[in-house]
Parts: structure tokens; C-alpha cells; sequence
């Protein structure tokens, strides 16, 4: 089991004609995604990647009879190919791009909560639930069917928690980049609430970082809501205030909210144990499982 | 992107909001004469990014002309919260009988705008925020229409907004509201909004912030961050293209991934060392970046050692050992220690082909910081 992809999803890549876009669907295809299509306005007809290429999603949905769609497009256009991919009833929209306006996004935040779609990112590297199917740029090949669902703001931290994991044998279910920008699609509650569904799932790492007050509040979800334990690691202790820390989102403002501390204690309240370094992330979680 | 007091202010004024008359200086000789030309008396404001200027003495009001050059020489060059004063701010002062606040924000966790009117503006607006939060009036705006005129009124008649005055000020909040959708703002707001006796409302201060990822359709604006940059590090980090931030330790931090940075830092920290930096070199590790990388931590005269940590995901780790290599083979010598730690893909085959008569190559993360900090420490004695 798994949760919101396997190798029955079928992807629509946007953006597949650019370099990265043509990379990561023949990297996907390579893992064993089912990739169905990809759609750049302007190049319906041609082929790439094996797959065919349609001008609208719309188009590649009616003639591929896709569900998923993966955007690798542009920052200034991204927020008009998510809008695209919403528009086409798809069940899941997977943004890779990081550097959308932030102000886009709010316009795209108010009409999801109008459709059914659910979007991951953006700014994220993605979904994977290993052996079966990547939406996304992660390195599948560091990833191992298991047990533990993974939910991360960041992508190479991921890599770094699900690195120590497999190499102790421990494997995922599913692992979801969540995404590092002010507003995303998919918060840290969504994920926590399919992995406690999810009958597969025994364990969850969740890796935050400074800003917002995400983890703040997935830590009272945890305390009331999860019966499947919970591992967490936040990144962003040493982070001065007003900074940018690479991550839009990753920034403790002013007035003091959006700490590390903040959500380290949230978390421990919650009776989840954060570890002080990534290592000590997967002895928690062999701990709890 | 924060804008200077300036700049903001020449961005409200153009955009019709009232600020005080006021001129740039960067000597003592053009703070008296932009000061004699405004009339007595006026503030000589320092135009640094940094909160409480007043109360850290950054801001003075003057009445003659020997006050304003005893000002300029006290507040010129002085050293604000580790900024250094260049530019300072001459303004007509404004005889004010109230100090309001009106600011627009994003309110992440909604995802949506959130204008915000207090009657309790001033220099204490973030106690005011934290013990009277009530205090402080917010209004959320839905995106796909902006702000409604009622709403603008609405907040400003809840906040208990003299009436003389409660027109004027809903007009410049829906004005800010504009501003901060036109310009792509992050935070835009007047802190105070001076009343003054004959019920005028006039900017006193003005703070601009602007989302970093919208610069590319702000061409004005990206203009303006070349001259708001303030420290020659991150100016030059703007110009390779890195996400760097300056911090007063002595190890130097390379890395892929925001997350992994901000981690490397914590484990300098958690074993017992100081970051210098954070710098995330993004994707892949062409050999120029990395030389690009390594001129920048080299260049910050507090560094005592450098740890690069990279986790290899697409990237293959032999192509990024390449990349160092033949980045470190351009010094004749390596100026500060570094140590190398490269997992994920092919990480085996990259550590065999770092050159160690170059680097100091470890396995883990714990490892590789452990090492930077024992170089800093020795670097530092």
C-alpha cells in the first residue's frame, strides 16, 4: 500500500519539451512511472521522452486518459500551468518548480479549495512510493519499499533521512517533498492524516524547517488525531531572524514566530521525538517501530 | 528584497500617499544643506535594514544647524546592529497628535493577504501586537478580487480610527493594498501614520518589502536591490546566483538543498563550532560553481575552515568530486582547510576521485562537520 500514487497513476508531464522537464520524465519513465503524455502549448505533435506531446492538458487527459500531472514549468508561467492542471479534474498535480511569485500562489491556494485536486509543491522534489512510481525529481534508486511514510519541506534533507534508513534496512511506503514556499498545496496535516489511514504505513518521519507554523499545528494533529507514531527533525536552529534561508518559506520573522525552538517543543509536547541530527532521526524511528 | 525608508517613500509618494518633504545625504556638509533647505526642524534618519532604529540611536531630531552636523557626525558611519551607516534620510519633522499603524501582509497559514489597522501605531507596535493583539485590526483579502472599499473602511472603523481623519486613512490603506499587489510585496506598511493637529495624515516611516521571486516583473524595483545591498558578501552572491547568508562564525558551509544547509549549520553548531554562512549552490555542481562557491566562503576573512557537504540525488557523485577537483586545482594554495563529505549516487566512486592532497574527505555528515569545526578551532588559535 501506499498513498496518492502507484504504478497505476498516469502522468502528464507539463513542461516536457525544456531540459528539465525532458530529463526527469525519461528519469521517471526510467523508475517505472507510468508516463502517458506530456503538454507545452506550441508543440503538440511532436515526441519525447516515447511519449506524445499535446498543446493543452486538457488534450493530453481526453487522449491519454491521464489522472496526475508533474509541472516542470518556467517561474513565471508555473502558476498558469497549475491553474491549467486544475482545471482539467485531475486527481493530483505534482509543482516542481521553485521561484513562483508568492502572490500567484495565494490565486492558486483560493481555487483549490474550489476543486477536488489536491497539488504537492511547489518548490518540492515530489512523490515516490518506491518500487512502484516517482512524480518528481527525486533519486529513486536511494529509495526502498518498507513501512515508513516520510513528509519533508525539503528535498536533499529527505534524501539525507531516507539515505540513513534504507542503509539500516528500513524501507517507505510513500515519501512526499512537501515543498519549502509560504503557501503550498499540501500541508504537513494532509500527509500526516493519509499516512494514519494508510494500513501500510507504521511510522512516519517528518522533517520541517523554520517559518510559518506548519509544525506548530501538525504537532497538535499528531497529539489528537494519530495513532501511528511520529519521528520529526527540524532544520533552521542556527537561523538568524529576518534571513531568508535559501527556502522562501524558510524565515523567522521579526516578531519572533516560525522558530526552530517553537516547533521543536510543539513537537516533543506532542510526544514526538525530534532528533538533534538526521542519524539520530532513524534511531528514533527504529525505536518506534 | 527590503527597500530602504527612501525608497519605500519614494514609492508611496508616487503612489499619492502624503510623506514628509525630505532629502538623501551621505556627508555632513549635504545634511546641512538638505536640512537649512527643509526648514527647522527636521530628523536625520539612518537608512539601514534594521529594526529600533531610534531607540538605537540612528534617528535624531534637530533644531539648527549645529545640531544637524553634531547629528550627521554621530549617526554617519556609526555601526547599527552590524550595519554600517552610509546614507542617511533628512525629513521635515511632523508635530504630531496621534501615531496609527497600516500595514499589508501575507497571512501564510490562511494563504491569503491580510490588511492590519491599529490606532496604537508607534515604536512599540510589536508589544502592542503581542500583549493587545485585539488591538491591531485585520482584515483578510481574497486574492482573485483584491481589496473591497468596505473593507478598507470597515477595518479602519473598528479600529476606532478618529472619524476626522478615518476617510484619509482607508484611502491609504487601499492604496497600500494596491502597492503591495502592483509591486509584489511581501510586507508594505506605514509605522507611525502620523495625525497631526490640523487632521492631517501624513507617512512618517515606510517599510517595502518585496517577494524575491517576483523581482523579474519588478524591473524598478530589482534596481532599487542593487542599491539597498548592503554587505559586498551578499552582493556578490546575488551576482553568481546563490541563496547566502552571512553569519558571524568562523566554519564556512557549502551545500545542495536549503534544508541540508540550514542542517549543516545546526550540526556546526550542535558540535560545539560557529557557521560563518549558509550557502546553497542548488542543483548539480558544475566546476564553476564550485569555484564560484568556494571564492565566496574564502572571501569572508572570519573563515577558518570550509565543510561542503553535498547529497548527490540526480547528480551523480563522481561528476561533483570532478567539479571540486578541478575547482580547488585553480588555487596555487588552498587558503582555509576544507573538508569534503559527497552521499547518494555514486558517492563511492566520487570519494575515491577527490584529490586528498586537496581535501579532507569523510563518509558521514556528523563526520565531516566534527572535522570542520576541530580545523576552525585549530584555524582560529
Amino acid at each position: 500500500m501506499s498513498i496518492l500514487v502507484d504504478d497505476d497513476t498516469r502522468v502528464v508531464v507539463q513542461g516536457i519539451t525544456g531540459g528539465e522537464g525532458k530529463f526527469h520524465a525519461e528519469q521517471m519513465i526510467e523508475y517505472g512511472t507510468n508516463v502517458v503524455a506530456g503538454a507545452v502549448p506550441g508543440k503538440g505533435g511532436q515526441e519525447v521522452a516515447g511519449v506524445p506531446v499535446y498543446d493543452t492538458v486538457d488534450q493530453a487527459v481526453e487522449a491519454e486518459d491521464a489522472d496526475a500531472s508533474v509541472v516542470f514549468v518556467p517561474p513565471a508561467f508555473a502558476a498558469d500551468a497549475v491553474f491549467e492542471a486544475l482545471d482539467t479534474n485531475l486527481d493530483l498535480v505534482v509543482a516542481i518548480t521553485e521561484g513562483i511569485p508568492t502572490q500567484d500562489m495565494a490565486k492558486v491556494y483560493k481555487r483549490l479549495s474550489e476543486v477536488d485536486t489536491r497539488l504537492i509543491g511547489p518548490n518540492c522534489p515530489g512523490i515516490i512510493t518506491p518500487g512502484e512510481a516517482k512524480l518528481g525529481i527525486l533519486p529513486g534508486n536511494i529509495f526502498e519499499s518498507g513501512n515508513v511514510g516520510l513528509v519533508s519541506r525539503s528535498g536533499t534533507l529527505t534524501y539525507q533521512v531516507v539515505d540513513s534508513l534504507t542503509s539500516r534496512g528500513i524501507g517507505q511506503t510513500t515519501a512526499i517533498g512537501i515543498g519549502g514556499d509560504p503557501i503550498i498545496g499540501t500541508d504537513f496535516i494532509d500527509a500526516l492524516e493519509l499516512f494514519e489511514n494508510d494500513p501500510d504505513t507504521e511510522a512516519v518521519v517528518m522533517c520541517g524547517e523554520i517559518g510559518g507554523e506548519d509544525e506548530e499545528e501538525a504537532a497538535q494533529y499528531i497529539a489528537q488525531h494519530m495513532d501511528t507514531p511520529v519521528a520529526g527533525f527540524i532544520a533552521g536552529r542556527t537561523a538568524p531572524p529576518g534571513k531568508r534561508m535559501g527556502h522562501a518559506g524558510a524565515i523567522v520573522s521579526g516578531s519572533g514566530t516560525g522558530t526552530a525552538e517553537s516547533k521543536i517543543n510543539a513537537l516533543n509536547d506532542a510526544g514526538v521525538p525530534v532528533g538533534d541530527t538526521p542519524e539520530e532521526v532513524a534511531d528514533n524511528i527504529e525505536d518506534l517501530l | 528584497m527590503k527597500l530602504h525608508e527612501y525608497q519605500a517613500k519614494q514609492v508611496f509618494a508616487e503612489a499619492g500617499i502624503p510623506t514628509p518633504g525630505s532629502e538623501l545625504a551621505s556627508s555632513v556638509d549635504e545634511v546641512v544643506e538638505a536640512a537649512e533647505g527643509l526648514g527647522y526642524p527636521v530628523a536625520v534618519k539612518a537608512q539601514v535594514h534594521v529594526g529600533g532604529r531610534g531607540k538605537a540611536g540612528g534617528i535624531k531630531l534637530v533644531e539648527d544647524a549645529d545640531e544637524a552636523r553634531e547629528a550627521a557626525e554621530s549617526i554617519l558611519g556609526m555601526d547599527l546592529k552590524g550595519y554600517t551607516v552610509e546614507k542617511v534620510l533628512v525629513e521635515e519633522a511632523v508635530d504630531f497628535t496621534n501615531e496609527l499603524y497600516v500595514g499589508v501582509t501575507m497571512d501564510r497559514g490562511e494563504g491569503k493577504p491580510v490588511v492590519m489597522v491599529s490606532e496604537r501605531g508607534g515604536v512599540n507596535i510589536e508589544e502592542v501586537a503581542e500583549e493587545d493583539p485585539d488591538a491591531i485590526v485585520r482584515e483578510h483579502v481574497d486574492p482573485s478580487f483584491g481589496l473591497h472599499p468596505y473593507q478598507a473602511r470597515k477595518a479602519v472603523y473598528e479600529a476606532g480610527i478618529p472619524r476626522e481623519v478615518a476617510g484619509d486613512v482607508a484611502s491609504i490603506l487601499t492604496t497600500l493594498y494596491d502597492l503591495y499587489e502592483a509591486r509584489d510585496g511581501s510586507d508594505v506598511e506605514v509605522n507611525p501614520l502620523m495625525v497631526t493637529a490640523d487632521d492631517e495624515v501624513i507617512a512618517a516611516d515606510a517599510v517595502m518589502n518585496i517577494d524575491e521571486d517576483a523581482l523579474f516583473r519588478q524591473p524598478e524595483l530589482a534596481e532599487m536591490e542593487e542599491e539597498a545591498a548592503e554587505d559586498d558578501l551578499e552582493a556578490k552572491a546575488n551576482e553568481y546566483g546563490f541563496d547566502y547568508v552571512r553569519l558571524d562564525g568562523n566554519t564556512g558551509i557549502i551545500g545542495n538543498g536549503a534544508g541540508l544547509v540550514m542542517t549543516t549549520l545546526d550540526l556546526v553548531d550542535y558540535y560545539g563550532g560557529s557557521p560563518a554562512n549558509f550557502l546553497d549552490i542548488g542543483g548539480g555542481a558544475k566546476a564553476e560553481r564550485v569555484t564560484n562557491a568556494l571564492d565566496m566562503v574564502f572571501s569572508d576573512e572570519n573563515v577558518d575552515s570550509v565543510v561542503f557537504n553535498i547529497f548527490g540525488g540526480i547528480t551523480r557523485g563522481d561528476e561533483v568530486a570532478k567539479g571540486i577537483n578541478a575547482a580547488l586545482e585553480q588555487f596555487d594554495e588552498i587558503p582555509k582547510p576544507v573538508v569534503v563529505r559527497l552521499a547518494g549516487t555514486n558517492a563511492a566512486e566520487g570519494r575515491e576521485i577527490l584529490n586528498d592532497e586537496l581535501v579532507t574527505v569523510e563518509e558521514t555528515l556528523e563526520g565531516a562537520v566534527q572535522r570542520a569545526v576541530e580545523y576552525a578551532e585549530e584555524g582560529d588559535q
